[in-house]
């Protein structure tokens, strides 16, 4: 690891100090999670999410094996078979529920840890490649919810199938025939449900894959923290283990509570009632949506509404994309050289106005399309795209940041150190001494 | 390279880009607003009749609910000598009737004396006939298929009621709300919509989403089915009690569920809080 | 650990009562009831995991068969099916009755007279598993003119195992007798198997 002053590993059992001559695989885990990699002393609670995303790709990863035991991937019998898991196969209700909500929380995690990146500069050089692999990971997860979504097979699955594909229809000359190579067919069916059965069970794995290389990136220059200064010396980190391990585990512990409330307690809140009715191709439900983590792009999607060199529909394609596309274009977009938000007081409150404007998409993509809808997810639609591509090189141009501490330990002396997203933002400043262990105790 | 790459992203394309998308959605915003100032707001029959449905209050809503097994055998009597007549249980096996409290010799005789049978092979002939049903079996399909159910029913299928409860918004309140929602067509929806009136043919309840269903009312008037536990079936009851079974036959594990949470969300809080003090005990002096 | 605390922590009652003699052993109590909770969570949850693999219940419930026996004349049988294996039940004739009892326990591999392997009064149904105690191949002999083998019972063509008419291994690889299920005659014509 980069940092001189990393703990080494010693093995102290003979047992692994042999495994450890032969294949370090503990010294790896020890240098990428354990007492061997320094990480900045003052990490908040929103430093929890990148742990908290591989817990959640694991349950899923856990929960889809055992499903597709039971899971057949067959247009006349995938709802059935879906239906059978439910009633028929012990604990089956349980693992299709923690799978379905699984979906949810892993969605829930990673747009808090994406929101933190983006709060606290994450993405700035150097750690532009942990960005870009992290978009990677978020595009190959949308893929595979969206897949997922489709596979038992009710009214929502077979019309977000031809929704999604649809997409691509968008595209001038060769856009139906890349429709029609998508599903295999003309319309969505065995073809479709197939090969979105082996791509849904793929793509986890490579999301895995991209993981390592993430966290690889990671290690390079070691982990961002909340005033965005880099670390400088010994004093300004802990060993992973024990502290953000601890840290982590009581994280884990609300992540579950979480959890384990809605599988238990509220397993359809997030779901649509309309997938419980079996697909039929002859009848479209009264309104379609996507699941909810696919809201906001759904709202820009729809916001495109007239023709303009391009047709609408095209339009609304482009800009679904490119609503994502454009945040691999983040790190060169903001130029300041200022990582932390909170040390940049007018950017901050433009990021408030992006994270109240991603919210108000979400609740306009599931919105019926009324001239008032249609008309917010417009301007909402509008602030998105103007956010980063017009405001945010503006305001890192123009504005003067707050003076930036000496060092991380120095913030935390001065008690700046832990202040979260929230408090900041009641405050401005913050209460002296708020994270000293005497407070706090 | 990659810095003046990045320089002209920066500097140039994401302006143009961004004014791309900036002017095709204002073009957008004008003519919206330009459709809100020409057109009169569209106003339907559905839009201002349809009602949300009433709660059942039924045992199993909530957080905690739990099966009430006397009420969900007399919705299953009602099932059986009232909607099974058109509506499949197809998800459903004669031997899951276990969980309702009845045992193994009266479901083999619920089974045997289902009037319609099982779809199976003569035999001798290999001809498609039937025989009775086995506790084993799922409840048989009404009609062969959609286009028999089509024919039978003025050209409307009546669905499956295995998944009902959870296949509409808030499902159980749904189903009770329903059945005894159907009244006359009110004066001021003919008055203000004198074209929705309804076809013949339908039936007029503000609980179905269009206002007009082809189910006639069910539950004609109280006493319709004989409870064998006393209870006084009303048609308020039988709605109830129909509603209850069918959330039994969508979730048929919801008690377990619920138990299963308790238990779970209790350890969770207990580890949760271990893992707390651990964090603080292991943070303790660490200034951060 | 990197940092030293001294440094900074300002001095405070709170820091200085947090840091008696006693709080290592507290800590030690807090991170091994962690540790041991979250290894029971992960004990338990494995359990529906491995669970999901038993039969389901759909399966449980077809574990049972009845069958029909009025049609089976002396000297045949017939191949049914319990839990998806097939299921020989042979109506004995006198003379097969009569060479099953001949045969003195000590010749056989699997020791079990005609009496232990039929209801008692129903002896000549003889209602077994077709499924050789070998390695699980379906023996000949109940269907109409298969080989019956040299004991005139059933023949499995994978390995030669040869079964007589009690259905008892008499000669070739199998190790066993093959198998009776658990089966009650319901009336004097139907049996319930399973």
């Amino acid at each position: 690891m980069s940092f001189p002053w990393a703990k080494h590993y010693e093995p102290k059992q003979p047992l692994m100090r042999w495994l450890d001559e032969k294949l370090p695989l503990p010294r790896l885990v020890y240098n990428a999670v354990g007492a061997g990699y320094p990480v900045p002393r003052n990490l908040n609670y929103f430093w929890n999410f990148g742990v908290l995303a591989g817990a959640a790709l694991a349950v899923q990863i856990i929960t889809g094996i055992v499903l597709a035991m039971h899971y057949a991937a067959n247009g006349a019998v995938a709802f059935d078979s879906v239906e059978r898991i439910m009633r028929d196969v012990p604990s089956g209700w349980f693992l299709r529920y923690a799978h379905a909500n699984g979906a949810s929380m892993f969605f829930i995690v990673v747009y808090t840890h994406i929101a933190r990146g983006i709060y606290y500069g994450s993405y700035k050089a150097p750690r532009e490649m942990v960005w870009l692999l992290g978009v990677v990971i978020f595009l190959l997860m949308m893929a595979t919810a969206f897949m997922g979504y489709v596979l038992p097979w009710g009214q929502m699955s077979f019309w977000g199938a031809q929704v999604i594909t649809g997409f691509f229809s968008a595209i001038p000359g060769v856009g139906e025939t890349i429709r029609v190579w998508l599903l295999g067919g003309y319309a969505p069916d065995n073809a479709a449900l197939n090969r979105f059965f082996s791509l849904h069970y793929l793509l986890p794995f490579v999301i895995a894959g991209v993981i390592v290389l993430h966290i690889w990136a990671l290690h390079i220059p070691g982990s961002n923290n909340p005033t965005g200064v880099e670390v400088k010396g010994p004093q300004d980190t802990v060993p992973f283990h024990p502290y953000y391990t601890a840290k982590d585990g009581f994280g884990l512990g609300v992540f579950l509570i979480v959890f384990a409330s809605l599988i238990f307690f509220a397993p359809n809140l997030l779901g649509h009632p309309d997938n419980y009715i079996p697909a039929n191709p002859l009848s479209t439900p009264a309104h379609i949506v996507p699941e909810w983590y696919f809201l906001p792009f759904y709202a820009i999607l729809k916001a495109f509404t007239v023709d303009f060199i391009l047709p609408a529909k095209l339009w609304g394609v482009l800009a679904m994309f490119g609503s994502i596309l454009l945040l691999f274009f983040l790190p060169w977009l903001d130029k300041s050289p200022v990582k932390s938000a909170n040390f940049r007081p007018t950017y901050r409150l433009f990021l408030i106005v992006l994270l109240v404007d991603v919210l108000v998409l979400g609740y306009l993509g599931g919105a019926e399309a009324t001239p008032i809808t249609v008309l917010l997810s417009q301007i909402a639609a509008g602030y998105y795209f103007a956010h980063f591509l017009v405001v945010l090189p503006i305001v890192s141009a123009m504005e003067r940041p707050r003076p930036l501490p000496n060092s991380i330990t120095e913030a935390v002396l001065k008690g700046e150190g832990g202040t979260s997203l929230a408090q900041t933002a009641a405050h401005g400043s913050v209460l002296p001494g708020h994270n000293s262990p005497a407070a706090a105790e | 390279m990659l810095s003046f790459a990045s320089r002209f992203l920066a500097r140039n394309l994401n302006l143009v880009v961004g004014a791309g998308f900036l002017f095709a959605l204002l073009l957008g915003i004008f003519s919206t607003v330009g459709g809100m100032l020409h057109d009169e707001p569209v106003h339907s029959a559905e839009h201002e009749f349809h009602l949300k449905p009433r709660e059942a209050g039924l045992q199993s809503a909530g957080l905690f609910g739990t099966f009430d097994n006397q009420q969900l055998q007399r919705g299953f009597q009602v099932y059986k000598e009232v909607c099974s007549a058109c509506h499949s249980l197809r998800l459903v096996s004669f031997r899951d009737l276990a969980a309702l409290g009845y045992d193994e010799g009266q479901i083999k005789t619920i089974a045997t004396d289902w009037q319609i049978e099982q779809p199976s092979v003569n035999p001798e002939t290999g001809e498609p006939a039937t025989r009775k049903n086995l506790p084993s079996d799922r409840f048989p399909l009404v009609f062969a298929n959609d286009v028999a159910a089509r024919a039978a029913n003025n050209n409307a299928v009546p669905p499956d009621l295995s998944l009902m409860t959870k296949a509409r918004d808030d499902g159980p309140d749904y189903v009770y709300s329903l059945l005894t929602g159907y009244s006359a067509q009110p004066a001021e929806l003919l008055r203000k919509f004198p074209e929705a009136k309804t076809p013949e043919g339908l039936h007029f309840n503000r609980y179905f989403a269009t206002l007009n269903l082809a189910m006639a009312p069910p539950l004609t008037g109280d006493d319709q089915v004989q409870y064998q536990d006393g209870t006084r079936a009303t048609v308020d009851q039988m709605a109830k009690d129909v509603a209850a079974f069918l959330t039994w036959t969508a979730e048929p594990n919801l008690q377990k569920r619920h138990t299963w949470g308790v238990a779970a969300v209790i350890f969770l809080l207990i580890f949760t809080g271990l893992a707390f003090g651990a964090y603080r005990n292991i943070w303790r002096g660490m200034k951060h | 650990m990197a940092t030293d605390d001294d440094q900074h922590v300002p001095a405070g009652g709170a820091t200085a009562l947090d840091g008696g003699p006693d709080n290592p052993r507290r800590r030690d109590y807090l991170s091994i009831g962690a540790v041991a909770f979250a290894g029971v969570g992960a004990g338990v949850i494995a359990l529906p995991l491995i669970n999901q693999m038993s039969p389901a219940a759909d399966t449980l419930a077809l574990s049972t068969t009845e069958i029909d026996l009025s049609a089976i004349e002396p000297g045949q049988a017939i191949k049914a099916t319990f839990r998806k294996q097939p299921l020989f039940v042979r109506n004995l004739t006198p003379k097969e009755i009569a060479e099953a009892d001949a045969v003195p326990l000590s010749d056989l591999r699997d020791p079990q007279t005609l009496e232990e392997r039929t209801k008692t009064g129903k002896n000549n149904w003889l209602i077994t598993l077709g499924v050789c105690t070998h390695l699980g191949c379906v023996p000949l002999g109940a269907g109409e003119g298969e080989n019956k083998g040299p004991f005139g019972g059933y023949f499995c063509p994978c390995h030669g195992s040869a079964y007589d008419t009690a259905g008892r291994i008499r000669s070739g690889p199998a190790p066993q007798n093959l198998h009776v299920p658990e089966y009650a005659f319901t009336s004097d014509t139907v049996v319930t198997v399973g």
